[in-house]
């Protein structure tokens, strides 16, 4: 609270202060009470996320002592490693070691990659994130356009038009489409790259010649000056986020649209127009202005899901991403890896609304 | 509507129209009668319910419709395109009938369908009704505890559940059925904190009701007619989370007829035989866009606030 009196004082008047400090401390704290209410709220469900994953991990047909020693481990072994992993002790008390490890980054050992289950995230992780980002503009740069159009045409054909491509969106199973473009771009057109991150030539260009900074392929290459590197990136990147960005295209576009048609029956929306304002400035600066701030949860949500919606994507398109990782994973009975990306996946997923909800409280003035 | 037009109307239809119902069953029907002339209106929602009943009689009569056994292999016919003869929708990579596949798979993803509706939402039901019923402790720990269910993507942990509880259909839908009850349960919270104190709830408190006969009688129905639009809106969801499981190998498993599954093993020939993968990835595209219309026309008849002014 000090620093509250800190920032009133600085530059003001004695007797100003007086009247401001007050409001601005009963803001502030105001403000401060919010977030700390929403970070509690944030441990206790990262908590509850790891309890989940904690009892997903004991309920296992899969041994994990075995799994490290071998069929042929003798009895001595088997109870060291048995001791090793923490088994004897009490569940609780295992729990709480599980915690521990993974508040540290320690998801153990994969079977798969024989490496510390982060270190391979933070290798898959990059192309994920760099699809999902490229699929979201896709999303954001057609759904916001054309759910003010739907919004302002509402019932006519544009409106009409603009509802069935959503709908087909809600409806299309992710993996067929993805193999539907590779059979038609790829397959007859020959227009886009086919599946993986780059030709099996730039592969090993991209390995050896580009330093690794984001891992993202087109932004390391892009850095590096290695263009034709970062054209043929390109051309594999934009099959998988076009489809990805359909999705949450169809998910922006339905929501721009009943944000818009609230605002849009508002009477500041009269006034303008009363007050002589063009039409298009009516709508895409005074409704379409206050439609962005509800938006930001939207497409933080938006985000949040195609990381899911990566999963099959990645395994259509051989994204080498975490959604890819996990389900080879999966069929490795590699339970480390599995688990250890299901934490991440659900801790961005948690971090991603968190940030949608403080973004919210800074821009709304009424969230304050 | 004046005294003449009252006299006009007679029959059924007049019962139905009725405007002084003589018993509560009547009102009931009164009710549904008006709701379906709304939603009957709606040509894309009569698509959608169209396309949900062919579905249902796909899988009911597959026997009769499929001219094929859906698992009989025949290495003559192996890979046949589209529109040959014998096999309009062509075969896949053992010669297996690609009609007689889809018709049995509609069988398959009907009791995915069903199962997890029938358990969600009752669940999901159970749990919003009494959070926002007692309220207090209750309601903090009940709708803690959906918030973690809601902060996981749903894939992911129904992967992660498939993972441990072993791949198979019976699991995936077990899977999906523990992912998808938390937002019913919003939903029936929302609705009960408005009904909680009104009158009538009131009244049957006074005749000395429990709170197990207040919820289940008195507040459960009031959540209904949110929950089923919920539902409708969530099969389209349920059909493709079932159906990449399938695709992944987790849900349905060889040789069963699973839609999903189809796609993944006709993925192997896609650019020299593509209609092994096409078919059933239309199956299901088509069959969730019924559900979707049909969710969408229901939630404009049922629910009042997005009906339009």
């Amino acid at each position: 609270m000090s620093d509250a009196d800190g920032l009133g004082r600085r530059g003001f008047g004695r007797r100003a202060v007086a009247a401001g400090s007050g409001i601005r401390r009963a803001r502030l704290s105001r403000l401060l009470i919010g977030t700390t209410r929403t970070l509690i709220s944030l441990a206790i469900t990262f908590l509850g996320l790891l309890l989940i994953t904690f009892i997903i991990g004991r309920v296992v047909p899969i041994d994990p002592v075995l799994a490290i020693v071998g069929e042929r481990a003798s009895q001595a072994q088997i109870e060291e490693v048995r001791e090793q992993l923490g088994l004897n002790e009490p569940l609780m008390t295992q729990f709480a070691y599980y915690i521990w490890d993974v508040l540290h980054g320690d998801f153990g050992k994969s079977l798969m990659t024989a490496k510390p289950v982060i270190d391979d995230i933070g290798r898959f992780f990059p192309a994920t994130l760099e699809l999902a980002t490229l699929a979201t503009l896709v999303g954001v740069f057609l759904g916001v356009p054309g759910g003010v159009i739907a919004a302002v045409n509402q019932g006519r054909w544009p409106d009409q038009v603009i509802r069935v491509v959503g709908l087909f969106g809600y409806s299309m199973p992710v993996f067929w489409l993805g193999l539907m473009g590779l059979l038609i771009f790829y397959g007859e057109l020959g227009w886009v790259g086919g599946p993986g991150r780059l030709d099996a030539t730039y592969e090993l260009m991209y390995e050896y010649d580009v330093p690794t900074v984001t891992g993202a392929v087109l932004i390391d290459s892009a850095l590096a000056g290695a263009w034709d590197i970062f054209r043929n990136a390109l051309s594999h990147v934009i099959l998988p986020s076009l489809v990805l960005g359909y999705f949450s295209m169809a998910y922006i576009s339905r929501m721009t649209r009943s944000f818009m048609l609230e605002q849009l029956g508002q009477e500041y929306i009269t006034t303008a127009r009363v007050k002589g304002a063009p039409e298009w400035r009516v709508v895409w600066v005074h409704a379409l202005g206050n439609v962005l701030i509800p938006l930001i949860t939207v497409i933080a949500l938006s985000y949040a899901s195609l990381l899911e919606g990566s999963v099959l994507t990645e395994t259509v398109f051989a994204w080498p991403g975490l959604g890819l990782y996990i389900t080879n994973a999966l069929f490795s009975a590699d339970m480390n890896a599995v688990l250890g990306g299901t934490v991440v996946v659900g801790l961005v997923f948690i971090s991603l609304n968190l940030l949608s909800d403080l973004l919210y409280r800074v821009v709304d003035p009424r969230a304050r | 509507m004046s005294v003449e037009q009252e006299e006009l109307r007679v029959g059924s239809r007049a019962w139905l129209t009725s405007d002084q119902p003589v018993s509560r069953s009547h009102a009931r029907c009164v009710q549904f009668y008006l709701a379906w002339r709304r939603l009957a209106q709606n040509w894309l929602a009569m698509v959608g319910l169209g396309i949900v009943l062919a579905l249902i009689l796909m899988a009911i009569f597959a026997p009769l419709l499929a001219p094929y056994s859906p698992f009989e292999q025949s290495l003559e016919t192996r890979l046949l395109p589209p529109f040959s003869p014998g096999h309009w929708l062509g075969t896949d990579e053992f010669g297996r009938d690609l009609w007689s596949r889809i018709l049995y798979g509609a069988r398959i993803t009907l009791m995915i369908v069903a199962l997890v509706a029938v358990t969600a939402p009752v669940f999901g039901l159970i749990i919003g009704t009494a959070a926002g019923y007692f309220g207090g402790l209750v309601d903090t720990v009940l709708m803690r505890l959906t918030d973690i269910f809601l902060a996981f993507p749903r894939l992911i942990l129904a992967l992660a559940l498939v993972a441990a509880l072993g791949p198979g259909i019976e699991n995936a839908i077990l899977a999906i059925a523990l992912t998808a009850w938390p937002p019913y349960a919003r939903v029936a919270r929302a609705e009960t904190i408005t009904v909680r104190n009104s009158d009538y709830i009131s009244a049957i408190k006074l005749q000395g009701a429990r709170p197990p006969r207040i919820i289940f009688g008195h507040v459960m129905p009031m959540c209904m007619s949110s929950v089923i639009i919920r539902v409708t809106l969530d099969m389209a969801g349920i059909i493709l989370t079932a159906a990449g499981l399938g695709f992944l190998g987790l849900g349905a498993q060889p040789p069963m007829p699973e839609w999903g599954l189809m796609i993944s093993s006709g993925r192997k020939f896609l650019f020299d035989q593509w209609w092994v993968a096409t078919v059933p990835g239309l199956a299901i595209f088509i069959v969730s866009l019924g559900f979707n219309l049909l969710g969408d026309g229901l939630r404009d008849v049922l629910d009042p606030r997005s009906a339009p002014k």
